[in-house]
């Protein structure tokens, strides 16, 4: 048995691992020094990985004795992970310099939490899935604590650590039930003893049913979708803003990702039993995010509530079940993705004499004293917003289609109703730097690296409709690969 | 036939006196030497199954390692045992009716175990014949041609806890004396000694 193709498959997850591995020598080699030539390594590693998941080598299929699936959607999502990882790596630098926590660890651990969402995206199996689950969850909570003085970075780190352990539990218990009930591991297996089942007629047994709920509350956790979400604006707030700016972008599009392929893929023929689940997460995601964010003054809680709002309109695409909605999921994460890429690009530019600041307060006339940020901020507001012809209004539109083609009409609409109050505090913050005055001015230059992802994504959110097929295409085909098998 | 019965039951007394003295022996450190005599006795008893794989692991694993572990911790926390016992008769009803529960639902497991009809087929990976394939070698086709993928997963999680417990705990302390050993061997006679002369009755 030639393992050739199985290794040619797996080439970016092979390539970033052993990349980290050779960094994490050269960190030791040369000590606490080496921070920035590391990242800067590590960020060329993320970018050889996304061209090895463009260009792949060797066919799709199924690998690793059936442990391991590549396929468009994996590829697609692979991309945008590589895409968030490297971005917030390359943005947050500056201020892990500025912070005095640029050891060479931290770039290691983040390329390994990568690698790790992308043995996630790639699960083909329920024992891959945890594998990968937990390569990613255990970098990050070391990455969260990584400020070993500051109390509250300390306490989102642990905070973040016992809540995930408690979610690997109950992921870990739903997978035993299924794994008790159904006599398999493999999606490929499940999926054909279901359909086989659904064929028949044979009721689903309810053990598989419970095992079913407490793996989805398992990802849900990792999405932080209500109910699970309690960890997510503590942690967000406590950890470094880097850091955070890392945790908001690739390990949610992961999860979803995941998310979406157990669902879509073992569960396709169970959707009558976890549409409800879906639907109810989804409602509770959608409105939380909106009514709990209109009382925060801390931009990066804000943040929070807004991912949570955020995760709950992609979900209303996985509720559908159907490729249209499939589809939305896609379009949805990657656009959330550029949107928070570059929030969180001017959050990083937030200083005054030196010093990081995090209330909503600090954006005052934001406008007179740093006009094109204002104007970046603004755009990324207004479409988180969701307000035409910026990008989040179509990643919200084609969920919402979707949704109403399933004839999910409830669904689709409270999540118009929240995403009208959601409007409000997004365009707070554009009413507070346009027409008050300044109170304190924030330092200027920003920074190289933060001013070129600001610019760069706000320029992809505003002209997204000029090509909307450069992302619609690539998803499309991505929904379609999940369907086609 | 009969030397294995004799040493079936020769291993199979000692472990489970062995077992016996674990729970009951006063010193700790006495405690774990009887629980590696016990791994000891289990791995004897493994090799006499045919597992002589497990045997080894369970002598390298739990003897080499675990239960050197439980020494070291065992002995560096000087547990005091008295007070542990303080109470002991105090909890013990409540505990013998929780272990007489535990008893009875295992026994209940036990007889009402039914193995799954299609069990045996859906196994994706069929025992091979013992006199055939060593279990080492078994073992080992499962572990690393099988699931080399998930090996070599576990194998990245393990790193990144190793790396993760090191960022997190190690920190450079100002004034610690560190060995240079380069400096040590370089040095000389004249730099390290002096000869002083000292005349008698006056002191240095």
């Amino acid at each position: 048995m030639s393992l050739a193709p199985d290794l040619a498959a797996a080439a970016p997850e092979l390539f970033l691992a052993c990349a980290a591995i050779a960094l994490l020598m050269l960190g030791v080699f040369r000590g606490d020094g080496a921070g920035r030539p590391i990242m800067r390594l590590s960020v060329l590693a993320l970018i050889v990985a996304l061209l090895l998941v463009v260009f792949p080598m060797g066919g799709e299929g199924i690998f690793f004795n059936s442990l391991f699936i590549k396929d468009v959607f994996g590829n697609f999502m692979k991309g945008l992970v590589l895409v968030g990882s490297g971005l917030t790596i390359l943005m947050g630098w500056r201020y892990v310099e500025r912070e005095r926590m640029d050891r060479p660890e931290l770039p290691v651990l983040l390329l390994f939490a990568t690698v790790g969402m992308l043995l996630m995206i790639s699960a083909n199996d329920l024992i891959s899935l945890y594998v990968g689950l937990e390569l990613q969850s255990l970098a990050l909570y070391v990455a969260a604590a990584i400020r070993r003085d500051s109390l509250r970075a300390s306490e989102a780190g642990l905070k973040y650590f016992v809540l995930g352990a408690l979610s690997s539990g109950m992921l870990l218990y739903g997978l035993s039930l299924v794994y008790g009930f159904a006599g398999t591991t493999g999606f490929t297996d499940l999926a054909a003893a279901f359909a086989r089942d659904a064929a028949a007629g044979t009721p689903v047994s309810l053990g598989l049913i419970v095992g079913l709920v407490f793996v989805a509350a398992g990802i849900a956790f990792k999405i932080s979708a209500v109910p699970f979400h309690m960890w997510t604006p503590d942690v967000y707030e406590g950890a470094p803003t880097a850091i955070t700016a890392f945790f908001a972008v690739a390990p949610k599009v992961a999860a979803m990702a995941l998310f979406v392929r157990v669902l879509m893929g073992p569960f396709g023929d169970l959707v009558g039993q976890w549409q409800q689940i879906v639907v109810f997460i989804s409602i509770a995601s959608m409105a939380l995010g909106a009514f709990a964010a209109i009382a925060q003054s801390n931009v990066k809680r804000l943040m929070a509530y807004s991912s949570i709002g955020n995760v709950g309109y992609a979900l209303v695409g996985l509720a559908s079940g159907t490729e249209a909605g499939i589809r939305g999921v896609t379009i949805y994460m990657a656009i959330y993705l550029v949107m928070t890429v570059g929030t969180f690009a001017c959050i990083l530019a937030m200083r005054i004499n030196e010093r990081g600041v995090e209330s909503i307060d600090d954006l005052r006339g934001l406008s007179k004293t740093h006009p094109m940020m204002a104007a970046a901020l603004a755009i990324f507001m207004f479409s988180l917003a969701g307000i035409p012809p910026l990008a989040g209004f179509f990643g919200k539109l084609y969920v919402f289609l979707a949704a109403i083609q399933a004839g999910l009409y409830g669904l689709a609409v409270i999540g118009v109703l929240t995403s009208v109050v959601g409007a409000y505090y997004y365009l707070r913050i554009v009413k507070l730097m346009y027409f008050d005055e300044p109170t304190e001015v924030l330092d200027r230059p920003i920074g190289r690296e933060v001013g070129l992802v600001m610019g760069v994504s706000a320029l992809a959110i505003l002209l997204f409709f000029v090509m909307p097929s450069l992302v619609v295409d690539g998803a499309s085909a991505a929904a379609l690969s999940l369907f086609a098998g | 036939m009969i030397v294995q019965a004799l040493a079936f039951y020769l291993f199979a007394a000692i472990m489970v006196a062995s077992a016996v003295m674990v729970i009951s022996s006063r010193n700790p450190v006495h405690s774990v030497l009887f629980l590696i005599l016990a791994f000891f006795n289990a791995a004897g008893l493994f090799v006499l199954l045919g597992a002589e794989f497990l045997a080894m692991i369970l002598v390298v694993v739990y003897v080499g390692a675990v239960a050197v572990l439980f020494l070291f911790v065992v002995m560096m926390l000087d547990v005091n045992i008295a007070e542990l016992r303080h109470g002991f008769l105090q909890y013990l009803p409540i505990g013998a009716l929780i272990g007489l529960i535990l008893l009875v639902e295992l026994g209940m497991v036990a007889g009402a175990w039914v193995i799954s009809p299609g069990a045996g087929a859906a196994a994706h990976l069929p025992i091979p014949p013992p006199d055939q394939v060593t279990n080492t070698a078994a073992l080992g086709h499962v572990l690393y041609d099988h699931y080399v993928y998930l090996f070599q997963s576990a194998g990245l999680i393990l790193l990144v806890a190793m790396v993760g417990a090191i960022v997190l705990t190690l920190r450079q302390r100002e004034g610690v004396r560190r060995q240079s050993i380069a400096r040590q061997i370089s040095r000389r006679r004249d730099e390290a000694i002096e000869v002083k002369d000292v005349t008698s009755g006056s002191g240095v």
